[in-house]
């Protein structure tokens, strides 16, 4: 059998965490920086406002049909193409007092002008009042989601590992977020959906190093934590390759083949993915360490004394 | 003897596969080209129609591939596009106007699969192109409208119990009824509550105003939402059929919402039209006593209104409904003897009832029909709702000849006018004004591609990770690919069984990541294995301990991924719930085709025997 992984002993992984977890902690504020200064490239589903898509039946110049697009109905549309240059997607603000038929009309018109065969492919129109709702509901959703993890990973493992596990999923939350606000990304509901699911991937990441974790604390009887600890991510490093190189090979297909209409949501995970994979090890793992975890925490609950969940002194 | 199934474990395992692969089945027969027939108000689809249809469209020479009539409706398969606008004509000019007919596309599954419950999945919107509509109800005038019956409710109790009062008003703070004196005020306060209006009363009075102030309960409140919300659903219901599209969805959203989803219709102006119109109508006695020009000056009577003719011309009506929209029950637009174009209204028994009372104490007074329309103003309230204007307009003023029952009509119309109050009265009124928040259109020939890229994503990503898990590990690789392929005809089973379930294109996404998410449980199982192996256990044991030590962590990390779905699916809407289904669906019947699955194939191959070396 051949292995990608073959480890006869265990590697030090947490060796590096103290200057790793720094490059983390920058990592977090800068995004937090930049969520501050530059904001979310919020998309249509949470701004409000029209959007339509087309296809040329030849490749269009987005300068002429910009510049065609001034009457004062439709002035400010944002004009780019979308997948292919014959593909255009025009963006219209809501406006007061303006129908958004009127403006799409408009804007179809002017298409016609510039090629008479050009084919209306989407218009989505979205009140302004329900894309603030759904920002409101999304922000809630992230947080009812990570409020539902620590509980569970309480409740199943012990309030050290949950701490470290709701760190590292924020950690995630909060790069992946980062990078959509450096880049100036579109966010769309499809991304929203995307960063929910990279929290329950990241999740099931750092859950198979805690098993491990409670299981080698339990078997390994003399052991420092920091040992076991890295025992467990070496003993899980194959698995963790393995995995995520599957699902990135088909998060790629998406990006890749599935369409202009999901990028969004593949480039989330993309990120997700890869940052979810070294929280697992350097966030949740190390935090569990910095927050004291140690045999006695994970001995079943029936000789669990009284006091046993309060931080130990010992190390 | 360690790894060895019982024989109801295998069938099990054997028994669920074949049962999502069954159901999956429906999915490879595509679809046949269609058309739909649904009766509107006053008809019937019945088995004589059927085999009018089929007649007529055997004399036109067009092939019928398979004819159903199934809840009422009749759907006629054909065997491709042409022939399906020819048959539509064909059975819209045979039906007339009493039926709707629709194009369709129908799932072209066998008969006997269908017998057992087999269809295929349903496509969202995003991948067979039309328009999704979120409708957002205008609670403010379906509260008016019932403060307005109250006023008359209080007005007709007080004078019932000889209660004198100075008026009655509906103010901003709620409806004031003035008396003149404190007694007879809290005489009629305690008579009204004892009738048991749903209203908190208080005394307001200052000074010489003797005022009581009747404000709706919360708990009325929120009843009147409810019905004006269920009751705006039955309506955009009504007139969704009476559009003529297959397979329209309308379901509430929230306490204020509708969505409504028209697969395959492109012209959005008129399903806006009327989805959105909340044109309807109501009778009032016209004021006699009135004076017109100084009514038009602003010197209104009490009791009364000035109102417009859609002639031109003011009139004057009392403010008293005789009747509404609501006892409505069929409406057919026709021509009088002098060709001029009429509607012909019948109304349900208490309608009747009503109309007979008032037209027989009225004979030989005017009575006017107030025509009542909200229309988008195309301007926005600062919180992004949109504005309704409400027009209303006197359409006529007729002489009550005779006392009137159930049946009559309504003249001074034009003729398209004519024909669209008909419609929209056989479909009932709007109780409040609807605007549209969120309008989403999607061409058939972006769905087509959706589906496409959605597919070759699915392919490419299912291939590279067949191939990886084959190569580093053979044997049980190729037991993980089979339980992998297993998975993905199961969600696909599991899809077409659930009758709510919709594949979205994030739906496909979900899909798609299921295949790279569900090796993991395989993964940890065979890295166990291994591990075993090398810690220098027997074949036998390695395999036991193998599946036993990843199963609690198999579990605990799915359970985790699981709620997080679940999370989406409660908060999210449309597109992210179709990928929280599948998502849900994929975890599910990947733990099931990882743990149980692979091992009953793995115990069947090399369960209980002497195996010195694994291929893994």
């Amino acid at each position: 059998m051949f292995q990608i992984l073959d480890i006869k002993g265990s590697i030090n992984f947490l060796r590096h965490a103290a200057p790793i977890s720094i490059l983390s902690a920058i990592l977090v504020v800068g995004s937090l920086v930049s969520l501050a200064t530059r904001g979310i490239n919020w998309g249509l589903d949470f701004t409000g406002g029209t959007v339509v898509e087309m296809e040329f039946s030849k490749s269009v110049n987005l300068e002429t049909l910009r510049s065609n697009l001034t009457e004062p109905l439709v002035a400010g549309a944002v004009v780019q193409n979308f997948g292919s240059s014959r593909d255009v997607l025009v963006r219209l603000q809501v406006r007061e007092g303006v129908k958004s038929d009127d403006q799409v009309r408009v804007v179809m018109a002017k298409a016609t002008e510039l090629d008479p065969e050009v084919v209306q492919k989407r218009v989505e129109f979205v009140g302004p009042q329900v894309g603030k709702e759904l920002a409101e509901q999304g922000g809630l959703a992230v947080l009812v989601a990570l409020i539902c993890i620590l509980i569970y990973v309480s409740f199943r493992f012990e309030w050290r590992l949950a701490a470290g596990s709701v760190a590292a999923l924020a950690h995630d939350v909060i790069v992946t977020l980062g990078v959509f606000s450096v880049l100036q990304l579109e966010f769309d509901l499809t991304v929203l959906a995307g960063l929910l699911t990279v929290v329950g991937y990241s999740l099931n990441d750092t859950i198979v190093v805690f098993d491990r974790i409670r299981e080698n604390f339990l078997k390994m009887r003399k052991g420092t934590p920091e040992e076991v600890v890295n025992n467990s991510i070496t003993q899980t490093m194959s698995r963790t390759i393995i995995t995520t190189g599957t699902t990135l090979i088909t998060v790629v297909a998406l990006f890749l083949k599935g369409g202009t209409l999901i990028h969004g949501f593949a480039t989330a995970l993309l990120l997700g993915i890869v940052v979810g994979t070294y929280s697992s090890i350097y966030v949740a793992s190390y935090l569990a360490i910095r927050l004291g975890i140690n045999r006695e925490h994970m001995m079943p609950v029936e000789v669990e004394k009284e006091g046993a969940d309060q931080p130990s002194i010992m190390p | 003897m360690l790894n060895k199934y019982p024989m109801w474990k295998n069938i099990m395992v054997v028994l669920v596969i074949a049962i999502g692969g069954f159901y999956a089945l429906p999915n490879l027969f595509g679809e046949d080209h269609a058309v739909q027939v649904v009766a509107t108000r006053g008809a019937d689809v019945t088995a004589t129609t059927q085999s009018d249809v089929s007649a007529a469209l055997t004399a036109k020479g067009i092939g019928i591939k398979r004819s159903e009539l199934e809840n009422g409706q009749l759907l006629v398969r054909v065997a491709n596009a042409e022939d399906q606008l020819t048959a539509k004509e064909t059975i819209a000019e045979l039906l007339g106007d009493k039926y709707t007919v629709a194009l369709n596309l129908a799932p072209a599954t066998p008969e006997w699969l269908e017998s057992v419950g087999g269809s295929p999945m349903k496509l969202g919107l995003d991948l067979r192109g039309g328009v999704h509509f979120l409708m957002e109800v205008d609670m403010s005038e379906a509260i008016r409208k019932m403060e307005e019956a109250k006023i008359a409710d209080f007005r007709s109790q007080l004078r019932e119990e000889r209660i004198r009062y100075a008026g009655v008003h509906r103010t901003v703070r709620g409806i004031e009824i003035k008396f003149r004196d404190a007694e007879t005020l809290s005489q009629a306060e305690r008579f009204l509550k004892s009738r048991g209006n749903d209203m908190v009363f208080s005394d307001i009075s200052s000074g010489d105003n003797v005022v009581l102030l009747a404000v709706m309960s919360e708990a009325y409140l929120k009843q009147i939402k409810e019905e004006a919300l269920l009751q705006n659903i039955t309506t955009i219901r009504n007139r969704v059929n009476e559009l003529g599209v297959a397979e329209p969805v309308v379901q509430r959203q929230g306490a204020e919402r509708i969505i409504v989803e028209l697969p395959g219709v492109q012209d959005t102006a008129r399903a806006k039209e009327i989805l959105g119109a909340t044109a309807s109508i109501e009778f009032h006695m016209v004021d006699e006593k009135a004076d017109v020009a100084a009514a038009a000056n602003g010197r209104v009577p009490a009791g009364s209104e000035l109102y417009q003719r859609r002639e031109g011309g003011p009139v004057v009506l009392k403010k008293e409904v005789m009747l509404t929209g609501d006892h409505i029950t069929g409406a057919q637009p026709s021509f009088d003897e002098y060709s001029r174009p009429q509607v012909a209204i019948q109304l349900d028994a208490k309608g009747g009832e009503i109309f007979s009372n008032v037209t027989k104490d009225n004979i030989g007074k005017p009575m006017a029909t107030l025509f009542i329309e909200y229309k988008d103003s195309g301007e926005r309230n600062p919180d992004g709702s949109v504005k309704m204007r409400k027009i209303e307009e006197v359409i006529s003023v007729a002489t009550i000849q005779a006392r009137l029952g159930r049946n009559f009509v309504i003249t001074g119309l034009t003729h398209s006018e004519s024909q669209n109050l008909a419609l929209l009265l056989r479909a009932g009124a709007l109780i409040a004004p609807v605007s549209i928040v969120e309008e989403r259109t999607i061409g058939p020939s972006l769905g087509a591609e959706n589906i496409e890229n959605g597919l070759q994503a699915m392919i490419w990503g299912m291939v590279v990770v067949l191939a990886f898990m084959l190569v580093y590990y053979r044997a049980f690789g190729v037991i993980a690919n089979l339980a992998l392929c297993a998975n993905l005809i199961m969600v696909v089973g599991v899809m077409s069984m659930i009758p709510g379930a919709v594949l979205t294109l994030p739906g496909i996404a979900g899909m798609v990541l299921t295949v790279g998410m569900a090796v993991d449980g395989n993964v940890l199982i065979y890295e166990r294995i291994r591990e075993e192996l090398r810690a220098g256990r027997s074949v036998q044991q390695a395999i036991h301990e193998g599946y036993g030590n990843a199963l609690s962590t198999i579990a605990d990390a799915n359970i985790t991924t699981f709620l997080t779905a679940l999370i989406l699916f409660a908060v999210g809407t449309g597109a992210v719930k179709g990928f929280a289904v599948t998502l849900m669906i994929g975890i599910a019947t990947s733990m099931f085709t990882a743990i149980v699955g692979t091992r009953a194939i793995v115990n069947a191959l090399w369960g209980g025997k002497r195996v010195k070396k694994l291929s893994i």
